[in-house]
């Protein structure tokens, strides 16, 4: 499972794309992965508004997961 | 309208006359004029917007030039809504060129954006985007949405023709210390002429009806790989349903953190010694800075490098006045008996020093 990351993700993770082990449980849901984020990445906590993006098309958090999904995280930014 | 001007539009076949006449009929309301206003302005301007806003309250500074493409060496020290319409109307003299030389605030948001068409929100803070969308909902009007971290970009339109709005996208405005602005996280100068121009594109296609407008399409492009991605979403009608701005857009605190004006510190200042602390980075600093303060970084602050001690007032600054009153939080935990305050507008608002950076 890819995850391509926007933004301040990008920043917290240290990379643009981060790869799920397919041995590890892999979120089944939007909301499961933002808690896998948030897991590895405790900085993921701190962000009130965070998109989700499952193949192009943006997700709440009821939103399931399977293999081969595209997902983008996508935080809000502010720079002008 | 001069259309001997207009004649590359007019004889584009799905532009023509009849768009270039609605361009000509149109006002708009650019936020911001920095790195994304600038080229929003310079394309509507040269295209033939009939009426052009732009609301500013900021000097042109000198770490502004490397993306501002519009301001010169010689207008470091200025307002930019002054220096802009000076090169605006050299650029085109039929234009209907209006400053509000203030910044876009609770109190007067709905009253300007009342007097026109279409809204592009350029600006380079949570709390202005938020009120953008909140007061565009309120009037109904179609708001062109560009933002910028280091090398990506984000573009879309909002609140058009009852399609999605930003708060659809992000419901909630971020805390002060979630995401650093471009002051404190950089961006590469030509990101933002790249995302303004899309944004320039945009209104053109909300204005003329040419095309399809990025509405309930989140446009996101990352120059580090020059590439594009759109992501597709829907309205949430709760918030299209606003009816009155918030009580306060400020960014929330945990502490209510207590400020003072600018020009008030630099009357104290003049006065008396002051114990300041400069929390921006070692580069910022060494351009330009107040003698005698206190240089301690936000970062290292936050990982609680703190090697003086502050007793009684303290004055907390940085360059706009945002990462301060992030300081004062952490400030407040270290020494629970001193009093900061924070410095609005930061060194941006500090005439004396504003110009030099």
């Amino acid at each position: 499972m890819e995850v391509l990351l926007f933004g301040i993700a990008k920043d917290i993770v240290g990379k643009s794309l981060l790869r799920l082990d397919t041995s590890e449980n892999l979120p089944t849901s939007v909301k499961e992965l933002k808690q896998t984020l948030v897991s590895s990445f405790p900085q993921f906590g701190k962000l009130s508004s965070l998109a989700v993006a499952v193949n192009s098309e943006y997700a709440e958090d009821d939103v399931s997961l399977k293999q081969g999904d595209e997902i983008a995280i996508i935080p809000p930014v502010s720079g002008g | 309208m001069n259309s001997q001007r207009y004649d590359r539009h007019i004889i584009l076949k799905e532009f023509g006359a009849e768009a270039q006449q609605r361009l000509s009929d149109a006002s708009v309301l650019v936020v911001g004029a920095g790195g994304l206003g600038i080229p929003v302005l310079t394309y509507l301007n040269a295209m033939g917007v009939g009426t052009l806003g732009m609301v500013d309250n900021d000097q042109v500074s000198l770490s502004n030039l490397h993306r501002q493409v519009l301001y010169n060496e010689d207008d470091v020290g200025r307002k930019k809504v002054t220096a802009a319409v000076r090169k605006l109307t050299a650029q085109n003299r039929e234009t209907n060129l209006r400053a509000h030389d203030t910044f876009l605030t609770r109190d007067n948001a709905l009253d300007i954006i009342a007097e026109y068409d279409v809204v592009v929100d350029a600006s380079d803070n949570f709390p202005t985007r938020y009120l953008v969308n909140d007061s565009c909902v309120i009037l109904k009007k179609p708001f062109v949405y560009g933002a910028l971290h280091g090398f990506e970009g984000q573009v879309s339109v909002f609140n058009y023709k009852n399609g999605p709005t930003y708060r659809c996208l992000f419901p909630d405005m971020p805390g002060a210390d979630e995401v650093p602005n471009c002051n404190e996280h950089g961006v590469l100068g030509i990101v933002p002429g790249i995302v303004g121009n899309l944004q320039a594109l945009e209104t053109v296609k909300v204005l003329t009806g040419v095309g399809q407008p990025l509405s309930g399409k989140l446009l996101l492009f990352n120059g580090l790989a020059n590439s594009f991605q759109k992501i597709k979403f829907s309205v949430n009608p709760q918030n299209t349903k606003i009816k009155g701005l918030r009580a306060n857009y400020d960014f929330s605190c945990d502490l209510a953190v207590q400020s003072i004006s600018a020009p008030d510190f630099e009357e104290l200042l003049k006065k008396e010694s002051l114990q300041i602390i400069d929390v921006r980075t070692a580069i910022e600093y060494k351009e330009s800075h107040i003698n005698g303060v206190r240089h301690l970084p936000l970062s290292e602050l936050e990982s609680g490098r703190v090697e003086f001690d502050v007793k009684g007032k303290a004055y907390v600054l940085c360059q706009s006045g945002v990462r301060s009153q992030k300081a004062i939080v952490l400030l407040q935990k270290f020494f629970p008996t001193t009093t900061f305050f924070n410095v609005a507008g930061g060194m941006n608002q500090l005439h004396s020093y504003a110009a030099k950076y």
